[in-house]
């Protein structure tokens, strides 16, 4: 029986051949931490005497949730953690430097990595083929400190992509779409395998898009076959000596099969506060949005920016709407600057963060007022995540996000681009 | 192991921002202090109310979103003994687990809040006392209950001096 690219590669992380359904304990290639769960993972290693990394080079902490700190205490876990880098040797992604699927996307991950982080959205890296994975502060602890980690090798949910992308409508749509479809429970432990001709021309930062949110319906991980467009993206990287081609065979077994034809499917919108509530743009036209958020690892990088300026240039955002712009990394930032896009966007009138995850969790940089309501480019739109239980926050991509700042309500992009 | 308290009860898709609000961030560091705000976008009275013991009795995808183990943790501090749902998301479910907090997928629908329950771990049965009835809960995974049995991963961790697996 042939094998999916999950059971590719944990098999190859592990002393044996692996198929679906079974447990293993695996070799782990990178580690990552944030701001928010870093801390407890370095208390949970002290409490253990392990503070150490097995790979110091490849395990990575992140200042980016709270970044520049807005607060002592948050100031403090910052210390915390540039102090456990210091001990152990571990790379630290300093303030400024932007959020980590980014960094781990520009800098890190190659083709058939696992890869195990204390971030939900830890899945981004599954667009290179790797098996990309979230868990909770104790379980990365412990992979640093042993270089491996338990896993149960998922049963994979095989989803099918065909056609092309209409006018105005993004990857963002495709994943808004798949997960309103089987709903935020819909593939709970499951990994998600992207196949057809939509996927294999694809580009990397579409693909980025797609992976990280495969944590909204419950998957593992979502993956992507690695192939020439993989191989390009990291030579522009500077790394293309690590890729490789990683593919499922072809009588591999999947648990589902799950078809998308690009032909009919137009903008989404999220509605709060599911991710899995959507609707399509045209049903919500004329909601009176306050804020508007262009960024996040979810849509922040030069191709949503790209999107973002088209539409924005010579405009100016509506007087009842705020423009908040938030680069998902510094090179991200770099590439901004250089062509121009920072002028368009002051010129409508946007806040531009640094990079990071900007206003995403409420934290900071952009915390809602009661009763406000909220346009976000970013993944999630939960009760309170931007920082206020007392507003709403609804999805899109980068189109409708921009259209909406000028508009100051809710606008189908299709009409200007 | 019978613990024993009462039900409090919610509904589908209690997210991880509902459990430990991310505006909380600050307190992350302080978890003593984070979990007198347990719940609180989902309940806001269940912190000061809730006793030693009680139960959360959910629905469907209970604590879904963030990886913040911060969430099964101060559940855990707050003295609540057992999660009941009807499904867990996966970052949660494992990190309950590798904190010794028992989660436990079963069927809630017939569990009413302030129902007073009772659960046979190794028997692997929730009683509800109030109603009179007996609802079997799905087993764990082999390695599940051995870290659970051990207290949790890093007691697990130093007892094998690895995974003892
Ligand atoms: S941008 Fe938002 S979703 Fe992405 S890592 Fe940061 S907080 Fe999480």
């Amino acid at each position: 029986m042939g094998k999916t690219i999950v059971e590719k590669i944990i098999g190859s992380h592990s002393d044996r051949e692996l198929e679906a359904g079974q447990f293993t304990v695996a070799d782990v290639d990178i580690c990552l931490l944030q701001d928010g769960t870093g801390p407890l993972a370095v208390k949970r290693l002290q409490d253990i005497k392990m503070e150490r990394a097995v790979r110091p080079e490849r395990t990575v902490i992140f200042l980016d949730h709270a970044s520049p700190s807005p607060r002592r205490e948050l100031a403090n876990d910052h210390s915390t953690l540039r102090a456990f880098s210091k001990k152990t040797g571990v790379c630290l992604s300093e303030v400024g430097e932007g959020v980590s699927h980014q960094i781990i996307a520009e800098r890190y991950v190659n083709p058939g990595d696992l890869v195990v982080g204390a971030d939900s959205h830890t899945c981004t890296a599954g667009a290179f083929g790797a098996f990309a994975t979230g868990m909770g502060s104790t379980d990365v602890a412990v992979a640093i400190a042993l270089g491996k980690t338990w896993l149960r090798v998922p049963e994979s949910y095989l989803v099918r992509v065909t056609g092309e992308f209409q006018k105005a409508v993004y990857s963002k749509d495709l994943i808004l779409h798949l997960i309103g479809t089987i709903g935020a429970d819909g593939a709970t432990y499951k990994a998600l395998e992207f196949c057809g001709d939509a996927v294999e021309r694809m580009g990397m930062p579409d693909r980025l898009t797609v992976s990280n949110m495969a944590v909204e319906c419950g998957a593992k991980c979502g993956i992507f076959p690695s192939d020439d467009i993989t191989r390009r993206y990291m030579e522009e990287m500077g790394r293309g000596d690590g890729f490789k081609e990683i593919v499922a065979d072809s009588d591999a077994r999947y648990e589902e099969s799950i078809e998308i034809d690009l032909a009919n499917l137009g903008p989404i919108i999220s509605f709060p506060h599911t991710v899995d509530n959507t609707r399509p743009v045209e049903e919500c036209r004329g909601i009176k949005i306050d804020q508007v958020s262009i960024g996040t690892c979810t849509n922040g990088r030069i191709e949503d920016f790209r999107i973002a300026a088209k539409i924005l240039k010579g405009e100016e955002r509506d007087r009842d709407t705020r423009l908040m712009i938030t680069p998902a990394s510094k090179a991200v930032y770099t590439r901004m600057v250089r062509e121009g896009l920072l002028d368009i966007f002051l010129d409508a009138g946007a806040v531009i963060n640094p990079p990071g995850c900007g206003p995403c969790v409420g934290v900071h940089q952009g915390i809602l007022a009661d009763g406000e309501k909220c346009l976000a480019t970013q993944n999630r739109n939960f009760l309170g995540r931007m920082g206020n239980p007392d507003s709403k926050i609804f999805l899109s991509n980068p189109a409708v996000a921009a259209y909406t700042a000028i508009r100051g309500e809710i606008s189908d992009p299709r009409e200007v681009l | 192991m019978v613990l024993r308290g009462k039900a409090w009860k919610f509904g589908d898709g209690i997210s991880t921002d509902h459990i430990a609000p991310g505006r909380l961030f600050h307190l992350r560091s302080n978890l003593p202090e984070l979990a007198k705000h347990v719940m609180e976008d989902a309940n806001p009275e269940f912190a000061s109310k809730m006793e030693k013991g009680d139960f959360i009795v959910a629905g469907k995808n209970f604590g879904l979103g963030s990886s913040r183990e911060h969430a099964p943790a101060i559940i855990k501090i707050a003295g609540v003994s057992a999660v009941l749902a009807k499904s867990f998301a996966r970052i949660f479910f494992r990190n309950a687990i590798n904190l010794g907090l028992p989660v436990l997928i079963c069927d809630t629908d017939g569990i009413d809040e302030g129902d007073e329950l009772e659960v046979d771990m190794s028997a692997g049965k929730i009683r509800d006392i109030t109603k009179g009835m007996e609802i079997e809960f799905v087993p764990l995974p082999d390695i599940m209950v051995k870290i659970l049995n051990d207290g949790g991963l890093l007691k697990h961790i130093e007892k094998h001096g690895g995974f003892g697996v």
